[in-house]
């Protein structure tokens, strides 16, 4: 009976992520171009999008070989993998343990390889500056993710997400500093993962300025579709990640009610709309950096994780 | 029933058969497939024979053979440790010899490589097997000449002169290291067999000295930084099956002797030991795999990847000495297993990317990546084996080199419990280094495969290019196979390692055969698990559902069409991005520290009509910090001594008194 409740939970997760992932995006959307005073789509256009683009029929370049056409699945299925296994409304997960924390991080870094590996495929030179950027990007970024993930599973004592959810949603954590400068490094890497501004710009047309972009200009049709879905579903991830790891109340642990799920979704829901509301408010507020600020920026990340980590190693209080 | 050594020592016996037999045979045209094929069949024997000792735990099984020393002998012994190594060099050694039967018959020379190349797999067993110090340094000695001959092999090529030179100064300087060693040891007594140097009390600085000494034998032959200038010269001018043996197989047999020592034949170790490895590590996996991602030889590239692999398992064993010297048996079990399983893995995908880049090297002739690209489309299979390699190298589920990746980064959560300040403050900053080598090794291999394979053709080689021959593909994808199936089912591995961690640490990782859906649990459920089969069977089922979704539902409509480019039709294939442009912002990012990189444009003034110039200034700061000064020093003091040789015999008379004088004098003061 747990185990198929449990079942049960997961997959209504899976369908919940891809359910709201779009809608994340399109609520940023929303925002920063109200934040604009401009009316903006609706809050359901990447839905639209989405659909467009997936009765399109694809255009392939001439030498386009099967990798590139094989990517768009790949990244979209390990990045849904992942987002499946980061708990959102509930804690207990039943394949939950099947990969923890380090290993989500790694399967993001599937999807990106792929990714990367595309955009050469072809071989013009806009695919080719869009993977080497992106790489460079990754290789900053994910020292600083694995810090951040030291230190939270040290004050958590487990990779698990799933532990490390309802030990963080126990009241024995408080606030601590490690714990503090963890989240503003996660942060900051979510924002340079997800090319969000000031590391990258989602809108922008301009070639030489975008990264994730550039890699993917040779995409079109159920491919594209694809590929953004999967980039929705990296943000509803990671805002996931922040929400599950920092702010886990009223999530689900187990042996709750049905009653208790219902609350926890609700609860998930305006959860994400707060995360949407401060994401746009600071995209609208930043400038995108150089490229080459980046570095410095994840580099920051990079050293607050370090210091999230060692501060836990001075003091068991921190 | 022969005991299990006495096969192993027979299987070497027949591999030095098969080199009077490649001698003897060297005028035949069919010498190349008798060769390949004898030593493919006795190296699957001896591959049977290691595995039944490892995972049967038939116990450790000794021989003495009346050869070497008068009063010794040549001890040699097969326990779990020996049995582990020896089926890490009998499946290199295997999977060479099948290559090499489609990959030899290319070869112009085929008498430069035939004979030594039984003898080198001769050497690599025997220096696993043998039991006493004698032993070890003659069978050790013994596999660094074989492998020296065979990169001498096409020695006419520029370069390869130079490679083999230095290696033979590097290989002799290791040994001389590893004599040292072994002679502090063995002590005045003379205690040459390893069960003697094991019951013997040595004292701490004893014990740090020998420890120095190995890192600097065992390191250089590995490829630890700063002793790793051979590796990328030797590695790829050998064939490239040998390449494919040097870089995932004799690393490991390096690798081997450190353990043997340090962790068997010294006792128990010191907390500080543990630094100094970790140390050693964290540095060699960096600036390994930095030096890669600069590289455009392929063959090259892939022989620095070797170090950073080599700096992921130093660091790994020295997480185990210092959770080993603070008693923690478990976390020591733990990372041990890590890094036996990271030599297993590496050996699986380093032979494979060799294999590989042989591959490519046959069909296009080359092994510069910016004259490569597109291969993709003219060698599907090879390309394919060669992603899965990519992928594995990358550490990224569900493959193997995630696996091991994984084990290590739980070792290092264990930190926390050690009482030194000094790890416990080190261990996360080298789990930083592990982790920014990981994600440049990612870089490294978009880099590799995205250049070479992907794009369009970059010189009319890479255009006219071919699949490659039947055996070549039957080796690389038994080896791509062996990636997967450690990936996904990496429980069994580490329960055939644990005999190994039970016999060298003295505690083991729990059984993770009994774990559900065969994931595998370091320490325990609550704190971390991880699921390669069904990490892999969920990307599978996801991917498939979405490609069945859309091909019913939506478009399967495909156009054909030229590439978009934003508008810009690029008009050659040079107008793509090469590798040196693809690494450019890794470079700017850390090149300017690591390798003094500066960039010089040279921009011609308006209306001059000369081309604008753009220059990358790099150094290499081991070679011209370390090496030149040191190699300036020897030539000078080559030169002062020179003048010895043209002494008077009455001088040199009192030259060897006063000589004689001065050690009878050292000794009476001394004792």
């Amino acid at each position: 009976m747990v185990v198929i409740s449990d079942i049960f939970v997961q997959l209504g997760q899976m369908a919940l992520v891809l359910l709201l992932a779009p809608l994340l995006t399109g609520v940023v959307r929303k925002i920063k171009a109200r934040l604009l005073r401009r009316r903006g789509p609706s809050i359901f256009q990447p839905y639209r999008d989405l659909l467009r683009l997936l009765r399109k029929e694809v255009v392939l370049a001439e030498n386009a070989s099967w990798l590139f056409r094989v990517t768009p699945y790949v990244t979209f299925a390990a990045i849904w993998v992942a987002a499946a296994l980061v708990p959102t409304f509930a804690s207990g997960l039943e394949f939950n343990w099947s990969a923890d924390l380090i290993a989500i991080v790694a399967l993001l870094g599937s999807a990106r390889f792929f990714l990367a590996l595309a955009g050469m495929d072809v071989g013009t030179s806009f695919g080719g500056i869009g993977s080497s950027r992106e790489v460079m990007i990754a290789a900053l970024a994910e020292p600083a993710m694995l810090l951040m993930v030291f230190c939270v599973a040290l004050i958590a004592g487990s990779t698990q997400l799933s532990t490390v959810a309802t030990f963080m949603a126990s009241s024995e954590v408080g606030l601590r500093v490690s714990l503090g400068m963890a989240m503003i490094a996660l942060i900051m890497v979510a924002l340079a993962e997800n090319a969000r501004i000031p590391v990258d710009n989602p809108a922008t047309h301009l070639e030489l300025t975008m990264v994730h972009e550039a890699m993917i200009l040779e995409y079109s049709g159920r491919h594209l579709a694809m590929i953004e879905f999967g980039a929705f579903l990296k943000l509803l991830l990671y805002v996931s990640l922040i929400i599950c790891v920092f702010f886990p109340w009223q999530i689900t642990t187990e042996g709750a009610g049905p009653l208790s799920y219902l609350v926890s979704v609700a609860a998930y829901i305006f959860k994400l709309a707060v995360a949407s509301l401060l994401l746009a408010v600071f995209e609208t507020a930043t400038a995108k950096m150089r490229v080459f600020r980046v570095p410095e920026f994840l580099g920051a990340a990079l050293m607050l994780g370090l210091l999230g980590t060692l501060l836990r190693f001075v003091s068991r209080g921190f | 029933m022969i005991p299990a050594v006495a096969q192993q020592i027979w299987c070497v016996a027949a591999l030095l058969g098969t080199t009077a037999l490649a001698i003897a045979s060297s005028r035949s045209r069919r010498s190349t497939a008798l060769v390949y094929g004898a030593t493919f069949a006795i190296s699957l024997v001896a591959l049977a024979g290691a595995l039944f000792s490892l995972i049967a735990r038939t116990g450790a099984t000794e021989l003495t053979l009346p050869i070497g020393l008068p009063w010794l002998g040549s001890h040699f012994r097969l326990d779990a440790l020996a049995a582990f190594f020896l089926v890490v060099v009998n499946l290199g050694a295997a999977a060479a010899s099948l290559y090499g039967l489609g990959y030899g018959s290319h070869e112009s020379m085929p008498q430069r490589i035939l004979p030594f190349f039984p003898a080198f797999l001769a050497g690599m067993n025997l220096v696993v097997l043998a039991d006493d110090a004698f032993t070890y340094l003659l069978c050790w000695e013994f596999m660094s000449l074989a492998s020296w001959a065979l990169v001498m092999a096409h020695h006419r090529e520029p370069d390869n002169a130079r490679a083999g030179y230095v290696y033979l100064v590097m290989a002799s300087f290791g040994t001389l290291a590893l004599l040292l060693a072994f002679g502090l040891l063995s002590g005045a007594g003379g205690g040459y067999g390893f069960a003697a140097i094991r019951s013997a009390q040595h004292t701490p600085s004893e014990a740090a000295l020998v420890l120095a000494l190995m890192l600097l034998g065992a390191g250089s032959k590995a490829g630890l930084v700063p002793l790793h200038v051979w590796l990328p010269l030797a590695h790829p001018a050998a064939p490239s099956h040998v390449s494919a043996l040097m870089s995932g197989v004799m690393t490991k047999v390096a690798i081997y002797g450190f353990i043997r020592v340090v962790f068997d034949l010294l006792g128990p170790p010191s907390w500080s030991a543990g630094v100094v490895v970790l140390i050693l590590g964290g540095a060699t996996a960096v600036i390994g795999i930095l030096y890669a991602l600069m590289e455009n030889d392929l063959k090259r590239l892939l022989a620095y990847s070797t170090i950073e692999n080599i700096g992921v398992i130093f660091t790994s064993l020295g997480l185990a000495l210092a959770f080993q010297a603070n008693g923690f048996g478990l976390a020591a079990a733990l990372a041990f297993t890590a890094s036996l399983f990271h030599v297993l893995n590496h050996s699986f995908f380093k032979s494979l990317l060799f294999f590989g880049a042989g591959a490519v090297l046959t069909s296009t002739g080359e092994r510069d990546m910016e004259k490569l690209g597109g291969l993709i489309h003219r060698m599907p299979l090879t390309s394919f084996v060669f992603l899965v390699g990519c992928v594995a190298i990358s550490a990224l589920p569900p493959f193997n080199g995630f696996v091991s990746e994984w084990l290590i980064f739980q070792a290092v959560l264990q930190s926390p419990d050690l009482p030194q300040w000094v790890l416990k403050i080190m261990v996360p900053a080298v789990g930083a280094l592990l982790a920014l080598a990981a994600a440049l090794a990612a870089a490294c291999f978009v880099k590799a495969f995205g250049i070479t394979f992907l794009g369009r053709a970059r010189s009319p080689a890479a255009e006219a290019a071919g699949e490659v021959d039947r055996y070549s593909l039957a080796a690389m994808f038994s080896l791509a196979a062996l990636c997967f199936l450690a990936g996904i089912l990496p429980g069994l591995v580490i329960d055939a390692l644990s005999p190994v961690a039970q016999a060298v640490i003295g505690h083991r990782m729990p059984v993770q055969a009994n774990d559900a859906w065969l994931s595998i649990v370091p320490i325990e459920e609550s704190r971390s698990s991880y699921n390669g089969l069904l990490v892999f069977a969920f990307i599978t089922a996801a991917a498939s559902l979405a490609v069945y979704f859309i091909h019913r539902f939506a478009s399967r409509a495909i156009r054909r069409g030229p590439a978009w480019g934003c508008g810009f039709a690029d008009p050659t294939p040079a107008a793509q991005y090469s590798g040196a442009s693809f690494v450019q912002p890794i470079r700017r990012v850390f090149g300017t520290l690591v390798f003094q990189a500066r960039e010089h444009v040279d921009m011609p003034a308006p209306g001059d009509l000369r081309p604008a110039r753009f220059k990358v200034d790099m150094h290499d700061l081991v070679w011209e910090r370390l090496y030149t000064p040191l190699t300036e020093a020897v030539w000078f003091l080559a030169d002062r001594l020179n003048q010895l040789q043209f002494l008077t015999i009455r001088r040199y008379l009192s030259l060897v008194f006063a000589t004689l004088v001065t050690l009878l004098l050292v000794l009476a003061i001394w004792s």
